[in-house]
């Protein structure tokens, strides 16, 4: 997909992050421009949820600069909450509220963190889960829905807070076939419409559907990226053909 | 449960769940005042104690089930007092208990360690031991900016049963909390909510419906301890019945006079205990 790329809106820049011994970032960099979709893939344990969950200051990072729109994120001193007001994310296991509805999960954020009025919030809940094809499930708790129904659900609770930047963190690994396409068509329509995504992800021909740049990670390093055609065609290295061929 | 949807009654808001058909019936009442067999056994050992008190006495004195009977009154009320000291002292130790077990899981490790500390070692003394130290440790009186406040017998006691208790619901309060998976934690202060915030809208109230069962509980056990509190010279039903026997000077009315305070006791606890199985029957997660 094609848009206008903005400025960059997030700016890594020889990031490293260890858990004890274990390095399990090392020295990665990449940019993601406004508007652009990018994917992460590589094998497991390869440091891409690391990565994405870096980015939001759910993990810590030992070295480097993380930078989100302007914020600094590698600092002792770093406002979370300002920086996670613009950054949404999507986990793999939904973790939506189980004790309050699929709309309640939605409007929590913006009302209590924003401090938003009552009825504005709940009109744009209900816009937010129309927009996930779920106005029906407005009254179900997550324990009632689908894994798809609930990832979706979870997307909806993001963009709730209007982020300037979603992360995807393996977001259909525990779907189905079937379930897994819902929440795709959602994340392509997001993308389409501009919104700034970075995806970790095992699904090769998504990534080669939405994806703006890819990166391959393995072993807590960047192995090689570039625009999709490119790198799904003509990978440079050794090692990306050795993944391709494993995955495709 | 044949709603199709959800077989987690934990993912549930309450109202859901009251809601939700033959889930909260006569089934559960039965269940929450026991058994037939239950009672039956117990009226027939309390019957039992009188009658083999009864065969052994062949003299003119007043039987055994009236001078029982003339007793109960007083009795009663003393086990009313014990009830009186079980609600005060777990309404203390369940409010510091709570401060106790939030303090386990703050970011300050000072606060942490020395919550942890103090639970540790109230919840590993024995209630008694901490009942003769709040009595002798506290002072009978207090003098508060020229006022002097007297602390009665019975307020020193009930802060010493408090002592075990808080230390009790601490770990009530933080096992409930660290019972909640990580990812609650992670989705919620992913969408900026402080650690309060996380705390008060997201953690606790899913985990307060694990802390319900394990601390009702707690509170049948310090209601049967609160007979501990006629050791330290405080009337209790312990205390009025041993005055009672003394008053009689009977043999024959020792097991039926304490049969009759175990059956008080028992009529209060039974249902508390079968309750809290109901509600960890209700709460249980299955995976």
């Amino acid at each position: 997909m094609s848009h206008e790329l903005g400025a960059p809106i997030v700016l890594i820049d020889g990031i490293e992050k260890r858990f004890g011994a274990l390095v399990v970032l090392r020295d990665i960099s990449l940019t993601v421009r406004r508007g652009e979709c990018v994917c992460v893939i590589g094998p497991s344990g390869s440091g891409k949820s690391t990565l994405l969950r870096a980015i939001n200051a759910l993990v810590p990072v030992s070295k480097g600069s993380i930078k989100v729109d302007g914020i600094e994120v590698n600092e002792p001193d770093l406002d979370k909450l300002a920086l996670r007001r613009k950054v949404g994310i999507v986990f793999q296991q939904y973790n939506l509220f189980p004790h309050k509805t699929a709309l309640e999960n939605v409007m929590m954020a913006p009302l209590h963190v924003l401090k938003q009025q009552k009825d504005e919030v709940e009109a744009r809940a209900r816009r937010l889960l129309a927009k996930v094809r779920l106005s029906d499930k407005e009254g179900a708790y997550p324990g009632e829905l689908s894994g798809g129904q609930q990832q979706r659900v979870a997307i909806a609770r993001s963009l709730a807070m209007n982020p300037m930047l979603m992360l995807f963190d393996e977001v259909t690994a525990a779907l189905d076939p079937e379930t897994k396409k819902e929440v795709l068509v959602t994340i392509r329509e997001l993308a389409a419409e501009g919104m700034t995504c970075m995806l970790v992800t095992h699904e090769m021909g998504f990534a080669a559907e939405v994806a703006d740049q890819i990166y391959l990670t393995d072993g807590g390093t960047i192995v090689e990226h570039g625009p999709p055609a490119e790198f799904f065609r003509n990978a440079r290295h050794e090692r990306t053909r050795a993944f391709l061929d494993q995955v495709l | 449960m044949n709603r199709g949807t959800t077989d987690l009654p934990v993912l549930l808001a309450p109202r859901r769940r009251i809601e939700a058909p033959g889930e909260w019936g006569l089934r559960d009442i039965a269940a929450v005042f026991g058994s037939r067999k239950v009672f039956a056994a117990l009226v027939a050992f309390a019957v039992l104690s009188v009658a083999v008190a009864e065969a052994a006495d062949a003299s003119v004195r007043p039987g055994v089930f009236a001078t029982v009977l003339k007793w109960t009154p007083l009795i009663a009320t003393g086990f009313l007092f014990n009830l009186a000291v079980s609600v005060a002292s777990m309404a203390v130790g369940t409010f510091a208990g709570v401060l106790l077990g939030l303090g386990q899981i703050s970011l300050l490790a000072p606060v942490r360690g020395a919550s942890w500390a103090a639970t540790q070692f109230f919840r590993n003394s024995p209630w008694l031991v901490l009942l003769f130290f709040a009595m002798f440790l506290l002072p009978f009186e207090l003098k508060v900016a020229g006022v002097t406040i007297a602390l009665p017998a019975w307020f020193k006691a009930i802060i010493g049963l408090a002592l075990p208790v808080m230390a009790n619901v601490a770990e009530i309060v933080r096992g409930g909390i660290k019972s909640i998976p990580v990812g609650q934690w992670e989705s919620a202060e992913s969408l900026a909510f402080t650690r309060i915030q996380t705390l008060w809208r997201i953690i606790l109230p899913q985990a307060v419906k694990r802390m319900i069962p394990p601390w009702m509980n707690l509170y049948a056990i310090l209601t049967m301890a609160t007979t501990l509190i006629s050791v330290v010279g405080i009337q209790d039903a312990m205390t009025l019945t041993r005055g009672a026997l003394v008053a009689e000077a009977r043999t024959d009315l020792y097991l039926p006079l304490y049969a009759m305070l175990l059956l008080l006791f028992f009529i209060y606890c039974y249902p508390i205990a079968r309750l809290t199985q109901v509600l960890e029957r209700r709460f249980a997660v299955r995976i």
